[in-house]
């Protein structure tokens, strides 16, 4: 990146905010076309079930009405929802898009209803009858493994889905070694990712063109087209995936689902177009639910707070089927198991388990936060242990800034990182002496206050391709108008995280105009050449690249031709202000828009240079980014009823070069919102039956503004070696910083109550019911 | 989420609902803010053949004096009944516990007549209403009654208001000098509703002497009650913390806490002394005339 | 069986036959075609539906249209025309969580925007906890609240020295 900048690392404001506020953005239920029909879903009501038979006849003579299906009408003509993710032997698990033998979960798809109105079709919903033999229900992913439980599927022995192991460095000798070993076991729970937008699809299918065109609410669009076109068999390019404007993903979005498939049939075999919006409900059970491990960790480490090995025992719930990436999402964990922290030796085991509930995927940070949370709460277990300061702890167990790039024992290797920076930054900026101080205080006049630390860091730009199920790379297109308007084109699909300003900043700043000369568009396969899209904190860090890329393309053909018409070497012209000119003459100096007009009207073209001004990249990244930071933060714990207050929180963040730090904020802030969800309100409760009991927001707390202190945040700037923009990604930092962070201030809070480890989320009853044991206790 | 059909009516007058509610019997509901109704019949927990929307009644809506108390009528909405300065004169408590009722949008549509009818176990005025003692007016086409609030509310989702009887007004006797009154409540995390809510009302005499006391208890059990052994606990005795953490001991003394997902019912009896201890000291720091 | 009802919304009246079980925030979008009020939660817990009613915020999800009939309503599509704008056409708290950046995917925002509207309304002068307070039936899963309740801050000092 340029030192100076005139766009670039400023907060300029947000092109895509006019309509948004508005009200004049479309999202998918705002797509209204000519004689749309709707669809609404019958759902299981049982965890596990036969089903004996469907009756559809009442539903079918419902007025409005125009076509009923059960899961048996669609069987064979519809494949089963990809699963991207191979682990070897692997069982299977494939999801048909409507049940037609057996229910796994609560609110797997039945049969379906399009009516003419939404208002029938929900109607009709109530007049078809399945006849369902209920089945044990496996819950519990425990008792999923024990011996003589019920199994999902028939032909297998278990529910183990899979085992996977990853082990380097030489653990025995650790444990050997070691004057200390600490066992500790670590729930991760069950989260529902409650985009504030739930999915939803409109599906048109025009016969004479043999086009289908589908509307989602996805983050992925190209991926879909692909498996969309394979789920109906239809050949690829005569799919049509537009995103429209999406309101939120955070990886719940980052998927193939049923619905997809079914209205996109629906579409091509009504010859009408059909919509489907999911209800909150529906969102609740069956768009991919987050976390759920169990966590057995073991670690090894010196009396001198030196720590040497890691062993983690993962159990993991996947739910009942595969979705797109759900086997493979455990196994970050295990790639990210060392933390920020130089550990010789780490073995993680995972058992992948198959259960009767929806499945789990991806959900911002996806395996990053367990593996954050379980080194994080291992590092403050042993200096709880040592009684030593966590702050030093972690100090202590930092690679040096000469071991980068840091390769880890789990086989990954860190580009960059000064985490005693950022450390020292967060410790600074929270007056971290102070707050002990003032701790003590507050103990001995018997309040209940917390401190807690987390450094992390985390694995982001995914990725290098090999490392990529459906490949890593990304693309864009930049085209120069006739009229020297930008447009650029990113396979990226950004859904609030602001690209279409941080794109236009770049793509101003490279080629010396004004961000709005920049136009960005993104999220329609027919418009934009083919991209992977927006999760695990790539857009910029890969699609960035991308766009940067194609512009300096351009930027040099552009100075090619400059330098031809104003007879300049090409290298000493400056792009500033709107104009081309030579750096050491500037009256030699062209309109920018005089030279785009030059490439079209192509009559002054030098030698061999192809009129026009498009170029194309598709960026490969060579390695991931690894962003990291220091977060901490105060609790407070009412000793009576068990409320956590969170009372302050301090965030230090870096994730390499920053193109717009007002994004980069938002990014950081929503992400620790979300953390403290996780951390104090939020769990995807089953019940023994399977039955979701969180399924509505009545249930199911997310945080609201009123829960939330200031939050201070902070940056150091670790430039990525790994990309020309030197950018590394920031939008899962929150979520894998911070929920550390609180769980340690909690369970700091708590120690003198005898508690060493308190499982999330801190909801009142369960840090109340510590706290009486622990009194009790100590009288 | 969408409501099953059903058939609708807006009367104008208090006579003309009346006959409606009385004609169509069962299979009506009476609409009010619809913000306890709408949600059930969205779920299709309700499907009433006839609405019978309340809401466009004249003069239903009033926070008014009347030979020396005070009268609500039933559709005056919770921010009514928040920001009323009548209230917050002679009986913040009301405001006070109709401010922690939902959000902003919740109290600018529910009524007070549609909360107490309703009688969500988990509703915030009736620990209040109890609390104060009030009386509640219901009216029919045989004419009006008085129901004391002590015996208005039945069970779960049960009130005493019979069939064909539309709550029309609450009567509520201004607070008393040397009197103070709060609401505290334990919410839950999703919903806002409470888990524990507890009203308390004190009056002092001579010395601290607590002459008189209300407690009421909401989200507890299956109804909201009056915590009498509370009461009893307090009537009589110097005001101390120690003599209110005494008395709150009770506050579930003979009920069946419920339990569910947000709390269990050893913590439901639990917070139910840490709150009606908290109310109380709050009420006697008020009726100190402090806070 | 149909219903009668008239309304004004963002200044312009419409007299439409509904179903009375039309819920008011379906008759906007797709009677009326004003998809910027959202449904979130359909539970009247999330307040993407928020709009206001005969000045009032409520959630349009638990409102029937036959129970706004004879009201006056305003949806974000109409806010501009309720305060001075800057020549912009905006509001001065859409312009605040413009230049705030108030709002991310902006699914939650024209619910935000009109909560806030009602905040100052109410209270022009609101200290942070206050606007934490009153946006708290209105949930955002993306900006972390804290440059929502900025904007608010910020559109607070704009239509004072605007007033004056
Ligand atoms: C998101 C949300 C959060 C909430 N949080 C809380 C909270 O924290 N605390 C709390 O107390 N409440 C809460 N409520 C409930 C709210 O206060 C309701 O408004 C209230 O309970 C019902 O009043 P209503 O006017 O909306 O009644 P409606 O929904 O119209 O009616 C409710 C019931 O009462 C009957 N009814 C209504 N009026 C009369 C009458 N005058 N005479 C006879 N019967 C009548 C109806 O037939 C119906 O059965 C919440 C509601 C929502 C949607
Ligand atoms: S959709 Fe109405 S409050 Fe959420
Ligand atoms: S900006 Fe996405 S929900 Fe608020």
């Amino acid at each position: 990146m340029p030192a100076a900048t005139r766009y670039l690392g400023k907060p300029l404001k947000r092109k895509e905010d006019p309509r948004l506020i508005q009200g004049l953005a479309h999202y998918v239920d705002d797509i209204v076309l000519p004689g749309l029909h709707h669809a609404a879903i019958l759902r299981s009501p049982y965890a596990h079930a036969q089903i004996r038979s469907v009756d559809v006849s009442k539903a079918q003579s419902a007025p409005g009405v125009v076509l009923v299906l059960t899961g048996a009408d669609l069987r064979g003509s519809i494949g089963a929802v990809p699963c991207a993710a191979q682990i070897p032997d692997m069982k299977a698990a494939p999801r048909p898009v409507l049940a037609h033998d057996r229910v796994r979960f609560v609110g797997e798809g039945v049969a379906v209803v399009v009516a003419t109105d939404r208002y029938a079709a929900r109607d009709a919903i109530d007049l078809i009858e399945v006849d369902y033999e209920p089945l044990t229900p496996v819950v519990d992913p425990e008792k999923a493994l024990e011996k003589g439980s019920t199994v999902l599927y028939d032909g297998y022995k278990d529910n183990v889905a899979y085992r996977w192991e990853l082990e380097g460095g030489d653990l025995k000798a650790a444990f050997k070694k070691a004057d200390k070993v600490i066992k500790q076991r670590l729930v991760n729970q069950r989260l529902i990712p409650v985009a504030m937008e739930t999915r939803g699809v409109v599906a048109e299918y025009k016969p004479g063109e043999r086009q289908l065109t589908l509307w989602s609410s996805t983050q992925i669009p190209h991926l879909l087209r692909t498996q969309i076109a394979s789920m109906l068999d239809v050949p690829e390019h005569s799919v049509r995936v537009i995103t429209p404007e999406v309101g939120g993903g955070f990886g719940s979005k980052l998927n193939v689902y049923v619905e997809e498939a079914l209205l996109g049939y629906l579409a091509m075999r009504l010859g009408k177009p059909v919509k489907w919006i999911e209800t909150r409900r529906e969102n609740m059970q069956g768009t991919t639910h987050g976390r759920d491990q169990i966590d057995d960790v073991e670690v090894a480490f010196k009396r001198d707070g030196t720590i040497l090995g890691l062993r983690i025992h993962v159990i993991a719930d996947l739910g009942a089927y595969y979705q797109l990436l759900t086997p493979l999402i455990p196994t970050l964990t295990g790639l990210m198991a060392s933390g920020c922290y130089k550990i010789p030796a780490i073995r993680t085991e995972i058992i992948g388990v198959l259960t009767n509930k929806m499945s789990t995927d991806a959900y911002r940070g996806a395996g990053r936060p367990e593996a954050t949370y379980l080194v994080e709460r291992a590092l403050d277990l042993v200096a709880a242990e040592l009684k030593n300061d966590p702050a030093d702890l972690r100090r202590k167990n930092f690679p040096k800034l000469e071991d980068f790039p840091y390769a880890t024992p789990t086989g990954i290797i860190y580009d960059s990182a000064n985490y005693p920076r950022s450390l020292d930054l967060a410790l600074k900026m929270s007056d971290y002496k102070k707050l002990r101080q003032e701790q003590a205080k507050a103990r001995k006049q018997g309040r209940c206050v917390g401190i807690g630390l987390s450094t992390y860091v985390e694995i982001c730009a995914m990725g290098p391709s090999s490392a990529m199920p459906a490949g890593g790379w990304e693309s864009a297109t930049v085209r120069i108008e006739p009229s020297g308007m930008i447009n650029i084109l990113t396979g990226a699909s950004p859904h609030g995280q602001g690209q279409e300003t941080s794109f236009a900043q770049l793509g101003a700043e490279i080629l010396g105009l004004e961000p709005d000369d920049v136009n960005v568009i993104h999220g329609d396969t027919s418009i934009v050449p083919y991209g992977i899209g927006t999760f695990g904190s790539r857009g910029t860090a890969v699609g960035g690249v991308a766009a940067y890329q194609s512009l300096m393309k351009l930027r040099e053909k552009l100075a090619a031709l400059a330098g031809f018409l104003l007879g300049e070497d090409p290298s000493k012209l400056v792009f500033a202000d709107m104009k081309i000119f030579s750096k050491f003459q500037p009256k030699k100096s062209l309109a920018f828009g005089e030279v785009v007009a030059a490439a079209y009207s192509a009559k002054t073209l030098p030698p061999n240079m192809e009129p026009g001004l498009d170029a194309t990249s598709f960026y490969e990244p060579k390695n991931f980014t690894f962003p990291f930071g220091a977060h901490v933060c105060v609790v407070e714990i009412d000793t009576e009823t068990g409320d956590v207050r969170l009372i302050k929180y301090v965030a230090v963040d870096d994730c390499g070069n920053v193109l717009n730090p007002l994004l980069v904020e938002g990014q950081v802030h929503g992400g620790i919102v979300q953390a403290f969800g996780q951390a104090m309100l939020e769990e995807a409760v089953y019940d023994e039956q399977g039955q979701l009991i969180t399924g509505e927001l009545m249930d199911y707390a997310i945080p609201r503004a009123s829960d939330m202190p200031w939050m201070e945040t902070g940056r150091t700037v670790t430039p990525s070696p790994v990309n020309p923009l030197g950018v590394k990604g920031v939008g899962e930092a929150g979520t894998i910083g911070a929920t550390p962070a609180l769980a340690n201030a909690v369970a700091d809070a708590l120690a003198p109550f005898g508690v060493r480890h308190v499982d999330m989320p801190f909801k009142r009853e369960r840090i109340w019911k510590l706290m009486q044991k622990g009194s009790r206790r100590a009288k | 989420m969408i409501p099953a059909p059903f058939e609708y009516a807006a009367p104008k007058t208090l006579e003309e609902a009346l006959r409606l509610v009385e004609r169509h019997g069962d299979e009506a509901k009476i609409l009010a803010g619809g913000h306890s109704l709408l949600p059930l019949m969205k779920l299709r927990l309700a499907q009433p053949r006839y609405v019978i929307d309340i809401g466009r009644l004249r003069g239903m809506s009033y926070i008014r004096e009347e030979n020396g108390h005070i009268a609500i009528g039933a559709l005056t909405t919770h921010a009514e009944i928040e920001s009323s300065n009548l209230l917050r004169a002679k009986c913040p408590l009301l405001a006070e516990t109709a401010a922690a009722i939902g959000d902003v949008q919740v109290r600018n549509r529910g009524t007070l007549g549609g909360n107490l009818a309703h009688a969500d176990p988990a509703a915030d005025y009736p620990a209040a209403l109890l609390a104060l003692d009030v009386e509640i007016v219901a009216a029919s086409t045989a004419g009006a009654r008085t129901i004391p609030v002590n015996e208005f509310f039945l069970d779960m989702l049960t009130t005493a208001l019979r069939p064909g009887e539309i709550l029309s007004q609450v009567r509520v006797t201004p607070l008393a000098a040397h009197t103070g009154a709060a609401y505290e409540k334990l919410p839950q995390p999703a919903s806002g509703f409470a888990i524990v809510g507890v009203a308390a009302r004190l009056r002092l005499g001579k010395g601290g002497k607590i002459e008189d006391a209300g407690v009421g208890v909401t989200g507890l059990g299956p109804k909201a009650f009056r915590a009498e052994a509370v009461e009893k606990a307090l009537r009589g005795k110097k005001a101390s913390d120690k003599i209110f953490t005494d008395a709150a001991r009770y506050a579930a003394q003979g009920v069946e806490p419920l339990a569910d997902l947000h709390a269990s019912a050893d913590y439901r009896r639990e917070m139910a002394s840490v709150y009606t201890r908290r109310a109380l000291k709050r009420a006697f720091a008020r009726a100190q005339g402090k806070a | 069986m149909s219903a009668e009802i008239q309304v004004r919304v963002n200044g312009k009246s419409y007299e439409s036959q509904i179903e009375p079980r039309l819920l008011l925030v379906h008759y906007l979008r797709d009677v009326l075609g004003l998809t910027g009020t959202h449904i979130g939660c359909e539970t009247s817990l999330c307040g993407a539906c928020t709009v206001l009613l005969d000045g009032k915020t409520v959630k349009s999800c638990t409102v029937l249209a036959v129970q706004a009939s004879g009201s006056e309503i305003t949806t974000i599509e109409g806010l501009s025309a309720q305060a001075p704008t800057n020549g912009n056409g905006l509001h001065p708290v859409q312009e605040a969580f413009w230049e705030k950046h108030g709002l991310q995917c902006g699914y939650c925002t024209p619910g935000m925007i009109l909560a806030s509207v009602e905040l100052l309304r109410a209270n022009p002068n609101p200290s942070q906890p206050e606007i934490r307070h009153a946006l708290s039936g209105n949930l955002c899963r993306c900006t972390g609240y804290q440059h929502i309740v900025q904007a608010v801050e910020f559109a607070a000092k704009k239509m004072k020295s605007r007033k004056r």
